[in-house]
């Protein structure tokens, strides 16, 4: 798709304002935007916000060998990337002068400057050396392409953290981050670059363009500085004189804003190296929830819980102690007996257990509990209760114990003794015997 | 509002059909789909009144549906195709149907027919001009569609120039064309934009939001400072005061509008009036 022009109306209306030292956006000549570092889950990973202009940094490293000319050096790769979705003037798949332009400032800033130690990428002399790769996208343009760009590349790189290596004779270990810790690049200094936009042959000079003052500027000049006011690069385009004080004062301005943009860099990298340590989520993953678009959520409600044991103590000591409960035991047929209301099984369907009490009606003992039933019931068992000896003799080990009603306690339990007494002899024996083929 | 998340997180999860009446004013999302009122339904109160869409259904229960930007009709089902609020417009004449639409909010362009647009003339080519509006292409406007313009008589306009006007086509995958006039042939305040003010894109919810006929927004931006706006359904306005300053104010308050509830709305504009 095509740019969308600049109508005459907002040049006019730009240039004006330039000249009464206004801004769009309410700033004044020498101020940046708003700068928003945040970092993903992984190392070298980051997102540089400058106002709404937006660049992604990703920092990835592979073995490879060596350059011929320089067989002691890691590579360097800077690429930079303006994708569609920034701006829908910009075409996919097409090198347009102004990517070639900033992908060479770009390196210029960063490779040439040597802010990194190539030497201490080496792994093999002549052989293996790692290549480090700094991946930049555009994900959004609203002007200043490059001041964005080479921020987010060094912040990228000091964040960035590569397997550690071991060299044994001709053996090359690569250790996965769990076995050791990855170690951090060396980082000399951090060059970056501060764009000023001259309006009126120079006349008038912006810090940190927008995309509309971009593009009603005659010139521009780009210097990449580090915090010890050591100029990087220095480059100037659109074909304006300027003068030797112009470019003195703007070297000024650049080492003021240098010296701030580095220590708000340091600052968010401290404070992703805290976060990470407590283990928290940070950068924006956060922002990413749990593979879903939208969730309803509900708020956890803090809950205080360093007096729960006290309190339940409060309340268990303040509580009675529940009613006893007396149950009439029933005794159904020989040997088994029930107390309380227990025969019904609560657990299965719902549906077939009231289609069982359809079909059934009142005739099955389990369910209905009349007091007249109860009466017959207790008769049965009374009946019952007289050869219930017999049936208990069965086994020793399943101690069965039938409550029994109120009539004729004492009977019972004695014949169940000894209903036990007579057995237990009978089974000794055969028990020794076991024991036996055990030891043998 | 926990009633409203209960619906919504309801049709998420089973993907079941909603009714259109029952979601109004609420967010649906694309693919979602949802069920018309059917007037003089045979099913009675009792029923389920609710079936889906049956356009095509029998000349006995014809009721006329106008189916809105972010809505499609696919088949006999009513689909949602934008993610936003659905709104609805009760015809005149009463009685069900009316018109369903969804409010959403994007910053892309479609050209719509009948809609006034703010262009910027990129070129001349012969008897018309091309205008970029914002949409996929430039839309044409002939040097004819001016007031009191003939052939002898060509409009002053320059490359650059900020134009308002009005579509008269806007088709699919067609070139849309505009003019600067009424049917009567009178400029109705459509022409060229004059050559100072200050040209700004917001969202085209905000500029719905601004156009709306109970907007406090604009009166209360009339009592700041006498000023000169125009509003284009693309995205653009226009706007002009009395100095570079106030100008910059004004497009700054209208921009920030969009995120503002009306209690922080009056609070700015009655500082802005003290200071």
């Amino acid at each position: 798709m095509k740019e969308t022009p600049l109508s005459n109306c907002e040049r006019r209306f730009l240039l004006r304002a330039i000249e009464e030292k206004k801004r769009l956006d309410g700033r004044q000549t020498y101020d940046y935007r708003n700068i928003r570092i945040s970092f993903g889950t992984d190392y070298g990973c980051c997102i540089v916000e400058l106002g709404k202009t937006r660049v992604l940094g990703q920092v990835s490293c592979e073995l490879v060998s060596p350059k011929l000319n320089r067989a002691t050096e890691g590579i360097l790769f800077f690429n930079l990337e303006l994708s569609q979705m920034a701006a829908p003037a910009f075409e996919p798949g097409r090198q347009s002068d102004l990517l070639v332009k900033l992908n060479r400032l770009l390196e210029r800033c960063l490779r040439n400057s040597k802010c990194i130690d190539t030497e201490s990428l080496c792994v093999v002399a002549g052989e293996k050396v790692w290549q480090i790769r700094v991946d930049l996208h555009l994900l959004n343009h609203d002007g200043n392409i490059i001041d964005a760009a080479s921020i987010a590349a060094i912040v990228a790189l000091c964040h960035f953290r590569r397997p550690d290596v071991s060299v044994q004779g001709d053996e090359v270990t690569l250790y996965a981050p769990e076995e050791r810790d990855p170690v951090p690049l060396s980082i000399h200094h951090m060059p970056i670059c501060v764009s000023f936009a001259f309006f009126q042959q120079g006349t008038y000079l912006l810090v940190d363009p927008h995309e509309r003052e971009e593009r009603v500027m005659d010139g521009l000049l780009v210097i990449a500085m580090n915090k010890h006011r050591e100029i990087c690069t220095l480059q100037s385009s659109g074909g304006i004189m300027l003068l030797k004080e112009q470019v003195l004062r703007c070297s000024k301005i650049a080492g003021v804003k240098v010296a701030e943009i580095t220590e708000l860099i340091q600052k968010a990298l401290e404070n992703d190296q805290k976060v990470r340590k407590e283990g928290g989520k940070f950068g924006f993953a956060e922002s990413i929830a749990n593979q879903r678009i939208t969730a309803f959520k509900m708020e956890k409600a803090p809950v205080d819980t360093c007096d729960v044991e006290e309190k339940a103590e409060e309340i268990i000591a303040e509580a009675e102690p529940p009613a006893e409960v007396v149950s009439k035991p029933v005794l159904w047929t020989p040997g088994t007996a029930q107390i309380g209301e227990g025969v019904e099984n609560s657990w299965g369907d719902p549906d077939d257990s009231e289609k069982e009490d359809d079909d059934e009606g009142g005739s099955d003992e389990a369910v209905i509990f009349d007091s007249i039933k109860m009466d017959t019931e207790i008769e049965v068992s009374n009946t019952g209760s007289q050869d219930a000896p017999i049936v208990l003799s069965d086994s020793e080990e399943e101690e069965m114990i039938i409550l029994e009603p109120d009539k004729n306690p004492k009977k019972i339990r004695i014949q169940t003794i000894n209903a036990k007494q007579e057995k237990a002899p009978s089974k000794r024996p055969v028990r020794k015997r076991k024991k036996k083929r055990a030891a043998n | 509002m926990a009633e409203a998340a209960a619906v919504a997180g309801e049709s998420l999860g089973g993907g079941r059909a909603r009714a259109a009446r029952t979601v109004l004013g609420q967010v649906v999302l694309p693919g979602e789909e949802l069920l018309l009122p059917e007037q003089e339904d045979a099913d009675g109160p009792g029923g389920a009144g609710e079936q889906p869409l049956r356009l095509n259904a029998g000349a006995r229960s014809r009721v006329r549906v106008v189916c809105g930007p972010g809505l499609r009709r696919c088949g006999d089902r009513l689909l949602v195709t934008k993610c936003g609020r659905l709104r609805h417009k009760e015809p005149s004449s009463g009685s069900g149907g009316g018109v369903y639409w969804v409010d959403s909010q994007q910053k892309r362009y479609v050209p719509v027919k009948g809609d006034h647009v703010i262009g910027i003339v990129t070129a001349k080519s012969g008897d018309t001009f091309k205008v970029d509006v914002g949409g996929s292409e430039p839309a044409s406007l002939s040097y004819l569609a001016f007031e009191g313009a003939t052939k002898r008589n060509r409009p002053n306009v320059q490359v650059g120039d900020l134009i308002y006007g009005q579509f008269v086509v806007a088709n699919k995958d067609m070139e849309p064309e505009m003019v600067c006039i009424d049917s009567c042939g009178r400029a109705n305040g459509m022409g060229v934009i004059g050559q100072d003010g200050l040209l700004f894109k917001v969202t085209l919810g905000l500029i719905r939001k601004l156009l709306a006929p109970d907007c406090e927004i604009l009166q209360e931006v009339g009592k700041l400072y006498p000023l000169e706006i125009v509003f284009g359904m693309n995205g653009r306005i226009w706007v002009k005061a009395k100095t570079i300053q106030q100008t910059l104010i004004l497009a700054n308050i209208l921009e920030a509008c969009e995120h503002m509830t009306t209690e922080q709305r009056k609070q700015i504009f009655s500082r802005l009036a003290e200071s």
